[in-house]
C-alpha cells in the first residue's frame, strides 16, 4: 500500500465524500457527516505524514512517482518533489481545521461535508499530477466545488460572487488548455517530468506581421499567465477575490485564501519558469512591476475598507504580490521566499478569515463599525487576533516575516526600483492591519448589542492552537521549510539559469534585469 | 550565563502573561519581577568581568536560503555590555516601581486583572531588547528592533478604553515602519554587496564597501554612504529624530513606567545603539555620518524649542528625550562613539529617573497630568522632589567647570558637545552652536518643570492638592537607586568612555598605538598642516584604501612596533593624522598620545585611520568647555526670573509673540503637515483606487463584457437554488473522480 501513498492521501477524502453521498439525509447521518468528515481529513493528515517521512529533501528530483497507463493512452503520474510536497502537506494540515471550523452549520450539512473533501482531493491532486491532462482534471475540477460552496452556502450577493469567481477563473483556464494542447502537439508527451527537460522553441516568430520576441515560449508563458494570474490573483484581475470573499461561508473563505489561491504560485513554479524560461525572462520585468503595483494598490485600497473580509482580501492580494514578484526574481531567495510566504499565507490568512468568522458567527455583521472594544469581553481572541494581526503584517519572529524578507532580498538585487516599491508595503501593511485590529478590538465597549458577546470557545480556541504553533514555529525556526524546498529550488533555478544563458550568450543571468 | 540572562525575562513574560489565573496575580507579578532582578545581576557580572574581547554563541540556525545564512546568537562586546546593563538595571527598577504605580488604576473597572498583563508586556519588552542588543547579525537584531516596537505598541495602547491611546500606539508603530522601511532596504544592500548580514563579515567590510558602488534607482551610489543613510534612517524612527519623531510625545499615552522603561532609557537608544554598532562602515560613509550630525544637531534644536512651552509634565520630558538623542548622535555621527555610549548610559539613569519622578508626582495627584495644575508640591511630596532635583541637576549638566566633578549628565553632555566642536569648522561648529543652544533650552524647560511642580502656590483642583501623598518605598527606591546613577555615573566611567585615547581603547577592547613613538622612529616632527596635507596626496593616488587596512591590522596585532616600521605605516595617511595630534597632545598633556587602531570590526567600536576627534576634544579651549555651563546658568536664570520672580512674564511673553509661541507650542505643525501630505492623499488615493480602479475601471469593463451572459445565469440560477444543478454539477464531479478511482484501485497493481 505503501506503493501508492499519494493516491491514498489524494482520493481518500472523495472516497468519504462517497461514502457520504450514499447515507441517507435524515438529521442523524447529517450529524454523522461532520465526525466523518473530520475523520476522513484527519485520517488523510495522518496519512500525508508518512509522505513527509519517506520524502528525501537532499533529492531534487521528484519522488513517490506513481506511474501507469489511463484511458484513451493517457498516463496517471503522480509524484512530489520539494516544490510541491510541502503544499500537499499544506492542504491536508487545513482541512481539519476547516472542518472544525463549520461545526455550527446547519444547512445542508452533508453536502456541504461533501463538497469540501471532494475539493480536498482536487487541491491535493493539483500539486502532485505530474501529467498535463490530469492537471488540468484537477486544477479546474477544484473550481466546481468552490462554485458550490459559495453559490450555496454564501452569503446575500452570493451568486454574483460564485458567477463572477467562476467566470474569472475558467476564462483564464480556457488559454491554458489550448496551450496545453500545443505543448503535447510541440513535445509529443503530456508527462510533465519530461516536458520540464523538453525546450520548447524560443526563435522569434512572425504572428501576422508581427515579430513575437521567444516565440513559441512567449505565448505559451502567456496564455499560463492568463490562468495562473486569475488564479493568484494578480492585480488587475484580483477582483474577484474579494467578492468572492466576501460571499464566501467562513470555511470557503478559508480554504480559498489558504490553498486555492496557491495553486497559481504553484503553476507559475511548475510551468512558466521550467518549461518557457526564456519567456519569463522577458516578460519576468512586467510580472515583477505587476507585483509592485498590486502591493501599493491593494494596499491602499484595503485601509479603505468596512467590510472586515474584503480588508483581508485585499491583504492577500498584496502579500500574493510578494509571491509572484519572489518567483520572478528567479533567484534561490525571491523563489524560498515566494515559497515561504504561500504556506505562511495559508496559516496566516486561513486564521485571519477564522478571526472573522468567530464574531460573525456571534453577531452576524463584517461591518468594521458594528465592532470595538471586544478586547474588553472577549481577551483570549484579543490576543489570537493580535498574533495574526503581526504575522500579517510580517512581525520578525512569525512566519508573515520571512516570506516578505526573503522575496524583498531577492528582488532588490535584480531590479532595486522594484524592491524600493514593493518594501513600502512593510509600512501600509502596518496601516491598514493596525488600522482593522483598533476599530475592532481597541476602546470601550460601548455598543449595546456587543454588551452580551462571549469569549471564544473551547472548540474555538482547538482551531486556532494548531495555527498559532505553526505560525511561531516557522517564524523562528524557518529551516523547517526551507530545508526541504532547497535543493528543488536550487536545481530549478540553475536549470533556468542555463536555458537563459543559452538564449542570450553573453549575458549574466544574475545582472540582466 | 548570556542565555540564561537573554531569556529570563521572556520566562517571565510568559509565566506572568499565561498563568497567573492559576498562581496569582501576586505570584505571576512577583515571579516576573523576581527573573528581571536575576537578569539584571548577570547582566552587570558580564559587564564588570568583561574583558574588551568579543566572543559569540551560535543558537540555531534561522533563516538560511542560498548564500543568506542567519543564526539566532549571541555576541557580546563592550557595546552589548553597556546596554545589557543600562536595559536590565532600568527595567528591573521599573517593575519593582510599577507595584506601587499600578495598583490601582482609574482607567480600569473594578474586578479587570491588568496587571499580570503589564508585568508580561514589560518583560517581553526588555527580552526583545536584550536579543536587540545581543544580536549578532543585522536580522537578529532587526528581530528585536521589531519586537520592541510590538512591546512599545502594546504598552502605549495598554489603557484600551482611551481612544486617544489607541491612536498613539498605532501612530508609533507606522512611524517606526517608516524608519524599518529604510532599515530593510539597508540590510538588502549589505547582503547585496558583501553576500552576508554576520556582524563578523559586514563589519570588517567597511572600507571595502567604501570602495564599491551599486546602481540605486537609476542611480550609481558608494555602498558605504548608501547603507550608512538607508541604517540610520531605521534609526531615526527608533530614536524620534527630526522627522520621524512625531511619534514620541504622543507615546506619553502610556502609563508612565513605560515611558520611563522604553521612551526614554532603552528602545529609543536602540538607534543611537545601531549607529555604533554599525561604526566601522559609518567610519568610511562621509556624506551619511555628516548627515548623521545633522539630524541630531537639528533635532535636539528643535525638540528643546518644543520642550519649553509644552504644559503637560510627560510631553516636557518626552521632549526632552528626543533631545537628548539628538546630542547622542551628534557624537556619534563626529565619530567619538563611545561619547555617544557615554551620554546614552547617563541618560539613562536620570532620564528614567524624571520619568519615575514624574510618575511619582502624577500618582500624588490623582493622574493630573497638567502641570498648570500642579504648584507648590515641594513639602507634600519631599521625596519625591529631591528625586527629581537631582535629576534636573543631572540633566542640565551642572558641575565644576575645567573639572570632571559634577553630575552625570554635566560629564557626558560636555563631551557632546566637545566632541563636535572638535570635528572642525563647518558641520561642526554648526553642531556644536546647535547643542549649546539646546543646552541652555534644556535647562529653562527642566527648571520651569521644577518651578511649576513644586514651588510656588498650589494650582488647580484643592481637593487633588489636599489629598497628595508620597508615593510608596516600592516606588521610591527605584528612585533612589537611579539617583545615584545619575550623581555618580558620569564621574565614574568618565575615563573610560572620554578619558585618554588609550583608556578608551583598553574599555571598549579597541587595539590603540602610540601616536608619539611612531612619530619619534620617523625621527622628524611634521608642521601640522603639512604633515596632513602632503601625506594625504601623497596617499590617496599610491595606496588603495585595502593596503591602508592591511597596515592598519598589522598595527593593532603589534601596537607600537609595526607603527615604528616606519616607511609603509607613513604612507597610512591616517597615520600621518594620528602623527600630528601626536605631537599636538605632547604639548596638550604631556604625555604619550594614543590613537585607536583596530582594524574594522575589531573589538566594539572602529575608528577610521584619520578619525583622531576624540583626541581632539581633549584639546578643546576653555571657553568651548564652559560654553554649556554658561547655557546651563543662563536657561536656569531665565526660568527663575518667569516663574519664580514675576509668574505673569509668560503670559506677557506669550503675547507679545503669539506666531513664534504658537509655532512651538504646536510642534512646528509637523502633525498636522503629515495627516495632510501623507495620512490623507493616502487614503483618498485608496478610496480612489477602490471605486474607482476597481470598480469602475476593472470591474465596469468585465460586467459590460459579460452583460450578455449574465441574464442567462440569472436565469439558471434559479434552478440552482432548487438544487437541481447542484445535484447534476455533484454528479459529475463525482463521476470524475470515480472513474480516476477505479483506475487507480484496478490499475495501480502495474
Amino acid at each position: 500500500m505503501f506503493d501508492n501513498l499519494l493516491s491514498l492521501v489524494t482520493f481518500l477524502p472523495a472516497v468519504a465524500a462517497l461514502f457520504m453521498a450514499v447515507l441517507g439525509n435524515d438529521p442523524a447521518s447529517q450529524r454523522n457527516a461532520k465526525w466523518l468528515a473530520l475523520a476522513a481529513t484527519t485520517a488523510t493528515f495522518l496519512v500525508s505524514i508518512a509522505i513527509l517521512v519517506q520524502f528525501d529533501p537532499s533529492n531534487p528530483g521528484f519522488q513517490l512517482v506513481e506511474d501507469s497507463e489511463w484511458m484513451f493512452g493517457l498516463h496517471y503520474k503522480l509524484g512530489v518533489d520539494g516544490i510541491s510536497v510541502l503544499f500537499v502537506m499544506l492542504t491536508t494540515f487545513l482541512m481539519p481545521i476547516v472542518i472544525l471550523s463549520c461545526w455550527e452549520v446547519t444547512h445542508r450539512v452533508k453536502e456541504y461535508m461533501m463538497a469540501f473533501l471532494l475539493l480536498e482531493t482536487l487541491m491535493i491532486g493539483v500539486f502532485v499530477a505530474l501529467d498535463l491532462v490530469l492537471f488540468y482534471l484537477f486544477f479546474e475540477g477544484g473550481l466546481i466545488p468552490m462554485f458550490l460552496i459559495i453559490g450555496i452556502w454564501g452569503g446575500k450577493d452570493r451568486i454574483y460572487a460564485s458567477f463572477k469567481f467562476f467566470l474569472y477563473t475558467f476564462l483564464g483556464s480556457v488559454l491554458m488548455l489550448v496551450a496545453m494542447v500545443t505543448m503535447y502537439v510541440d513535445a509529443g508527451t503530456t508527462d510533465i517530468e519530461q516536458l520540464l527537460t523538453h525546450s520548447f522553441s524560443a526563435g522569434t516568430m512572425e504572428i501576422m506581421g508581427f515579430q513575437v520576441v521567444g516565440g513559441l515560449q512567449v505565448l505559451l508563458w502567456l496564455a499560463f499567465f492568463a490562468s495562473f494570474a486569475v488564479k493568484m490573483p494578480m492585480w488587475p484581475v484580483h477582483t474577484w477575490l474579494p467578492d468572492a470573499h466576501v460571499q464566501a461561508p467562513t470555511a470557503g473563505s478559508v480554504v480559498l485564501a489558504a490553498i486555492l489561491l496557491k495553486m497559481g504560485g504553484y503553476g507559475f513554479l511548475r510551468f512558466s519558469l521550467p518549461m518557457f524560461p526564456v519567456g519569463s525572462e522577458i516578460l519576468g520585468p512586467l510580472v515583477l512591476w505587476m507585483s509592485v503595483i498590486a502591493i501599493i494598490y491593494t494596499s491602499l485600497v484595503a485601509m479603505m475598507q468596512e467590510d472586515m473580509k474584503k480588508l483581508i482580501a485585499y491583504s492577500s492580494v498584496a502579500h500574493m504580490g510578494y509571491v509572484t514578484m519572489g518567483i520572478f526574481a528567479a533567484n534561490q531567495q525571491g523563489i524560498d521566499g515566494a515559497i515561504f510566504q504561500m504556506l505562511s499565507h495559508g496559516f496566516v490568512s486561513g486564521a485571519l478569515f477564522l478571526c472573522v468568522g468567530v464574531i460573525y458567527d456571534r453577531m452576524h455583521t463584517r461591518d468594521i463599525d458594528a465592532y470595538g472594544g471586544l478586547v474588553v469581553r472577549m481577551p483570549a481572541y484579543a490576543l489570537v487576533f493580535m498574533l495574526f494581526t503581526m504575522a500579517n503584517v510580517g512581525l520578525p519572529g512569525t512566519s508573515g516575516f520571512v516570506g516578505e524578507f526573503l522575496t524583498l532580498i531577492g528582488v532588490f538585487r535584480e531590479n532595486t526600483w522594484v524592491g524600493v516599491l514593493a518594501a513600502t508595503g512593510v509600512i501600509l501593511s502596518a496601516g491598514y492591519a493596525l488600522w482593522l485590529y483598533r476599530r475592532v478590538v481597541f476602546g470601550d465597549l460601548i455598543k449595546e448589542s456587543l454588551k452580551t458577546i462571549s469569549d471564544m470557545t473551547a472548540r474555538e480556541r482547538l482551531i486556532f492552537a494548531p495555527l498559532i504553533v505553526m505560525t511561531l514555529l516557522l517564524g523562528v525556526y524557518p529551516s523547517l521549510v526551507t530545508d526541504a524546498i532547497g535543493p528543488s529550488v536550487e536545481a530549478l533555478i540553475s536549470h533556468y539559469d542555463v536555458a537563459v544563458a543559452d538564449f542570450m550568450p553573453g549575458t549574466d543571468v544574475a545582472e540582466s534585469h | 550565563m548570556e542565555t540564561i540572562l537573554l531569556f529570563a525575562p521572556l520566562v517571565g513574560a510568559v509565566i506572568c502573561g499565561f498563568t497567573w489565573r492559576l498562581i496569582g496575580q501576586t505570584a505571576a507579578q512577583v515571579t516576573a519581577t523576581a527573573l528581571l532582578f536575576l537578569s539584571c545581576l548577570l547582566s552587570w557580572i558580564v559587564f564588570l568581568s568583561f574583558d574588551g574581547q568579543t566572543y559569540t554563541r551560535d543558537l540555531f540556525t534561522w533563516i538560511s536560503s542560498g548564500t543568506l545564512d542567519t543564526s539566532w546568537g549571541l555576541r557580546i562586546d563592550r557595546l552589548t555590555a553597556i546596554m545589557l546593563i543600562v536595559i536590565t538595571t532600568v527595567s528591573a527598577l521599573v517593575h519593582l516601581y510599577s507595584f506601587g504605580y499600578m495598583a490601582h488604576d482609574d482607567n480600569f473597572k473594578e474586578g479587570e486583572s491588568y496587571r499580570p498583563r503589564f508585568f508580561a508586556y514589560l518583560s517581553f519588552f526588555t527580552f526583545a531588547m536584550l536579543a536587540l542588543v545581543t544580536a549578532d547579525n543585522l536580522l537578529q537584531l532587526f528581530f528585536g528592533w521589531e519586537g520592541v516596537g510590538v512591546a512599545s505598541y502594546l504598552l502605549i495602547g495598554f489603557y484600551y478604553r482611551k481612544p486617544s491611546a489607541g491612536a498613539a500606539a498605532m501612530k508609533a508603530f507606522i512611524v517606526n515602519r517608516v524608519g524599518d522601511f529604510g532599515f530593510l532596504l539597508g540590510i538588502f544592500s549589505i547582503f547585496w554587496m558583501v553576500d552576508s548580514i554576520d556582524f563578523d563579515v559586514i563589519l570588517a567590510s567597511g572600507p571595502d564597501l567604501a570602495a564599491m558602488t551599486f546602481p540605486f534607482l537609476g542611480w550609481e551610489v558608494n555602498a558605504a554612504n548608501a547603507i550608512g543613510v538607508m541604517l540610520f534612517i531605521g534609526a531615526m524612527g527608533k530614536s524620534a529624530q527630526l522627522f520621524l519623531h512625531t511619534w514620541l510625545p504622543d507615546a506619553m499615552e502610556g502609563p508612565t513606567p513605560v515611558s520611563a522603561l522604553i521612551h526614554a532609557a532603552t528602545m529609543v537608544t536602540a538607534g543611537v545603539f545601531l549607529v555604533c554598532r554599525m561604526s566601522p562602515i559609518l567610519e568610511y560613509a562621509p556624506f551619511a555620518g555628516n548627515m548623521v550630525i545633522f539630524i541630531g544637531a537639528a533635532t535636539a534644536f528643535f525638540a528643546a524649542t518644543v520642550g519649553l512651552v509644552q504644559n503637560d509634565i510627560k510631553r516636557v520630558i518626552a521632549y526632552s528625550t528626543c533631545s537628548q538623542l539628538g546630542y547622542m548622535f551628534v557624537a556619534a555621527g563626529v565619530g567619538v562613539y563611545s561619547v555617544a555610549m557615554f551620554h546614552l548610559f547617563t541618560h539613562a539613569f536620570f532620564k528614567a529617573m524624571l520619568f519615575l519622578g514624574a510618575g511619582s508626582v502624577i500618582h500624588a495627584m490623582h493622574h493630573e497630568q497638567d502641570m498648570r495644575n500642579y504648584g507648590g508640591l515641594r513639602k507634600k511630596i519631599p521625596l519625591t522632589f529631591w528625586a527629581m532635583m537631582i535629576g534636573t541637576l543631572a540633566i542640565t549638566g551642572v558641575g565644576i567647570p575645567l573639572t570632571h566633578i559634577g553630575f552625570a549628565g554635566f560629564l557626558s553632555k560636555d563631551a557632546v558637545i566637545e566632541s563636535a566642536w572638535a570635528f572642525g569648522p563647518g558641520l561642526g561648529s554648526f553642531a556644536f552652536w546647535m547643542l549649546v543652544i539646546a543646552a541652555c533650552f534644556t535647562s529653562f524647560y527642566s527648571w520651569r518643570l521644577i518651578f511649576m511642580t513644586f514651588f510656588g502656590t498650589p494650582r488647580g483642583d484643592k481637593h487633588a492638592h489636599d489629598h497628595a501623598h508620597e508615593s510608596p518605598m516600592s516606588m521610591l527606591i527605584p528612585l533612589g537607586v537611579l539617583a545615584l546613577g545619575a550623581v555618580f555615573a558620569g564621574m565614574l566611567w568618565y575615563n573610560s568612555f572620554f578619558g585618554h585615547t588609550d583608556r578608551v581603547g583598553q574599555f571598549f577592547g579597541v587595539p590603540y598605538a602610540e601616536a608619539g613613538a611612531h612619530a619619534e622612529g620617523e625621527g622628524a616632527h611634521h608642521g601640522e598642516e603639512a604633515a596632513a596635507a602632503d601625506d594625504h596626496a601623497e596617499a590617496a593616488p599610491a595606496d588603495d584604501h585595502g593596503t591602508a587596512m592591511a597596515e592598519g591590522e598589522a598595527a593593532a596585532e603589534d601596537h607600537g612596533t609595526a607603527m615604528a616600521e616606519g616607511e609603509t605605516a607613513a604612507e597610512d595617511h591616517g597615520t600621518a593624522m594620528a602623527e600630528d595630534h601626536g605631537a599636538a597632545a605632547d604639548g596638550g598633556h604631556g604625555a604619550a598620545h594614543y590613537v585607536l587602531a583596530g582594524a574594522p570590526g575589531e573589538g566594539a567600536i572602529h575608528a577610521a585611520p584619520d578619525n583622531d576627534v576624540l583626541g581632539h576634544a581633549h584639546e578643546a579651549p576653555a571657553w568651548v568647555k564652559v560654553a554649556p555651563f554658561v547655557a546651563m546658568v543662563i536657561g536656569l536664570v531665565v526660568a527663575y526670573m518667569f516663574y519664580i520672580v514675576n509668574p505673569a512674564l509668560p503670559r506677557a511673553w506669550a503675547q507679545q509673540f503669539p506666531v513664534g509661541y504658537r509655532f512651538i507650542l504646536n510642534k512646528w505643525y509637523f502633525d498636522e503637515v503629515y495627516d495632510y501630505a501623507f495620512v490623507r492623499s493616502a487614503r483618498g488615493l485608496g478610496r480612489f483606487l477602490w471605486k474607482k480602479g476597481d470598480g469602475a475601471v476593472i470591474d465596469g469593463g468585465i460586467n459590460g463584457l459579460a452583460m450578455g451572459i449574465v441574464p442567462f445565469f440569472t436565469r439558471t440560477l434559479n434552478r440552482l437554488q432548487t438544487g437541481y444543478i447542484f445535484t447534476y454539477a455533484f454528479a459529475m464531479v463525482i463521476g470524475i473522480v470515480v472513474l480516476v478511482t477505479w483506475f487507480v484501485i484496478g490499475g495501480g497493481a502495474d
